[in-house]
């Protein structure tokens, strides 16, 4: 049985369509917001990973490897965000978060 | 075969841990699925022989993203029992959308066809397995010249990131003492030490019994 390109863009699509649904489903919990998101860069990886593969061009795993650094970025910015928040209002809660000023 | 089995076992894990992480009711939990999902898919990397990518994925998601998660989830005493509230609520709401676009991506996929041809572009190709160099050195062949001043800009938002995070969170509390170097490097005698005249006769003299 041969594993092609399909097989892995239907695995990202699967993580990529669990991430939505996870931000829906979580609506309240930013924490898991935030994981989702991950969950959708790592959807995305694993395309870009995947098409490097099948079109033998080192490119995409370039892509790839920006595409982390920029989530790792992302994740720490948005943790200390949470934290700030949860210091000022003492609850996470994204319906409560109308207030932006420090 | 063996590969396809592998290949079977890292994709099923992936996937049902990644649904685990939106499901789990404890947000503990849903980070160790998250690490469960990134090792799985570091699996993945390697099936497409992109050994470099596997081990970045595993020591920046695992060792630094995950845990930073966990710790933010431990630190925070917040009621997550309470922000599940609305969960069945939304969820026709997310499976709507999350099917539509589950739906959007097979659409494109069965009009395009999963037949990418070949890839044109010599100055990046892949080393043939033959070859002997393996992933790492042809991604740093690659990295390190034709997209050097973008590694530099990664670099730069890394910096901006931890710098950001930094002056987030940092702060000072009121009340805490602390070391100014500059201050006890600037102390002279003139400064540090008080000549006091005594009369004869009338010295204080510290107390030898100790505390009372």
């Amino acid at each position: 049985m041969e594993i092609g390109l399909g097989h892995y863009l239907t695995v990202a699509a699967c993580l990529f369509t669990l991430g939505i649904f996870g931000i829906f489903l979580n609506r309240k919990n930013v924490i898991v917001i935030l994981m989702s998101v991950e969950l959708m860069l790592l959807a995305v990886n694993i395309n870009l990973v995947a098409f490097s593969f099948y079109l033998q061009d080192l490119t995409g795993q370039v892509f790839a490897l920006f595409v982390l650094t920029v989530a790792a970025a992302e994740a720490a910015i948005g943790l200390a965000i949470i934290v700030v928040y949860f210091r000022n209002r003492g609850s996470i809660d994204v319906d409560q978060i109308n207030m932006m000023k420090g | 075969m063996i590969k396809a089995l592998f290949f079977y076992l890292f994709a099923i894990l992936s996937v049902s841990s990644a649904a685990m992480v939106i499901i789990a009711r404890n947000p503990v939990h849903a980070v160790l699925f998250l690490i469960l999902t990134f090792f799985n898919a570091a699996g993945l990397f390697i099936l497409l022989g992109a050994e470099f990518l596997a081990m970045l994925l595993i020591i920046v998601y695992v060792g630094a993203v995950a845990v930073l998660f966990l710790f933010v989830v431990m630190m925070l005493d917040v009621d997550f029992a309470e922000l599940k509230a609305g969960f069945i609520k939304n969820a026709p709401v997310g499976a709507l959308i999350g099917g539509v676009v589950l739906l959007e991506l097979a659409a494109l996929f069965l009009v395009y066809g999963f037949d990418v041809g070949v890839g044109g572009n010599v100055q990046t190709a892949m080393p043939s397995t033959g070859s002997g160099i393996d992933n790492t050195t042809a991604l740093g062949r690659v990295i390190y010249t034709k997209y050097v001043y973008f590694f530099q800009a990664a670099g730069l938002v890394l910096l901006v990131a931890m710098i950001g995070a930094i002056v987030l969170t940092l702060r000072h509390k009121e009340g805490v003492k602390r070391q100014s170097v500059a201050e006890q490097v600037a102390r002279s005698p003139k400064t540090a030490i008080e000549v006091v005249e005594v009369a004869p006769g009338n010295a204080v003299l510290p107390s030898t019994e100790g505390p009372k």
